[in-house]
């Protein structure tokens, strides 16, 4: 990388590991409401990563023949998994529905800074409420919560 | 690293891409999760014996592992540095490529009524 660097490439002396505008450091941004959704959605993604693969355990499983199915319903319905799997649950609704603010703002819309606010309390609403539904009145995930 | 021109642009169009397909995919995924009448072994296989569904899951493997990677690409080229970062990125590689074909095996098998 020479002196044509972009902007947001050449203020570091530091190796640039991707031709893209990298995330901002964090701390030298004061905590704030919008920072933490942020911060959710990326972990909420890395934690929908490991149960993609969970995922394809389970169908590889059952692929498999009934013994290796058991052996992965007996590991899917220990307390451990059974956490896990009611924590995916959050962090799919809650990727979900900031997926789609963010889909949002890729499209043009809801930067002013008051709309960005009210999105983020909206989109928490929704994928709290979402989880709630879904844990109360299902029967899989009222195995999961634990629920009779 | 990664200086082919057009590819951080290609990166972030397919993740959007990723990212509206996976709305209705994932949406499918855990309705028909959540109302199968139990998850025995003969209830999984029959609902993923139906070409359709058998179809969906696989379109869903394939946006959720792409997305997946591209994800934790991001993550990894925010946060790691240096040799360790192309350490990662070609594990992350490894294991999503490893995944899809225990996926498409999976679904084949499933699919095709083999572990009935």
């Amino acid at each position: 990388m020479g002196s044509t660097d972009p902007f947001w490439q050449n203020s570091l002396a530091m190796p640039y590991p991707a031709d893209r505008p990298l995330s901002p450091h964090l701390q030298v941004y004061r905590p704030m409401y919008t920072i933490v959704l942020s911060i959710l959605h990326r972990a909420s993604g890395l934690y929908l990563s490991v149960c993609g693969f969970l995922f394809v355990g389970w169908l590889f499983a059952a692929a498999l023949g009934p013994d290796a199915y058991a052996c992965a319903a007996a590991f899917f319905s220990s307390l451990a998994l059974r956490i896990v799997l009611a924590l995916a649950l959050a962090a799919f609704w809650y990727h979900l529905f900031a997926g789609v603010r963010h889909l949002a703002w890729d499209a043009g819309y809801g930067f002013e800074k008051r709309t960005a606010r009210l999105s983020g309390r909206l989109m928490v609403a929704c994928a709290a409420a979402a989880l709630a539904l879904t844990l109360v009145f299902t029967p899989a995930g009222r195995f999961v919560a634990g629920l009779p | 690293m990664s200086a082919r021109p057009g590819a951080a642009s290609r990166h972030w169009r397919y993740q959007r891409l990723t990212s509206i397909a996976l709305i209705p995919l994932g949406l499918w995924f855990l309705v028909a999760l959540l109302r199968q009448p139990s998850l025995e072994h003969a209830v999984v296989t029959g609902w993923f014996g139906k070409p359709l569904q058998a179809l969906l899951a696989t379109l869903l493997g394939a946006a959720l592992l792409w997305h997946s990677m591209q994800g934790i690409q991001v993550v990894l080229e925010d946060y790691v540095r240096g040799k360790l970062l192309g350490l990662l990125l070609v594990l992350a590689r490894i294991a999503h490529l490893a995944a899809a074909l225990a996926l498409g095996y999976a679904i084949w098998v499933l699919a095709s009524g083999g572990a009935a």
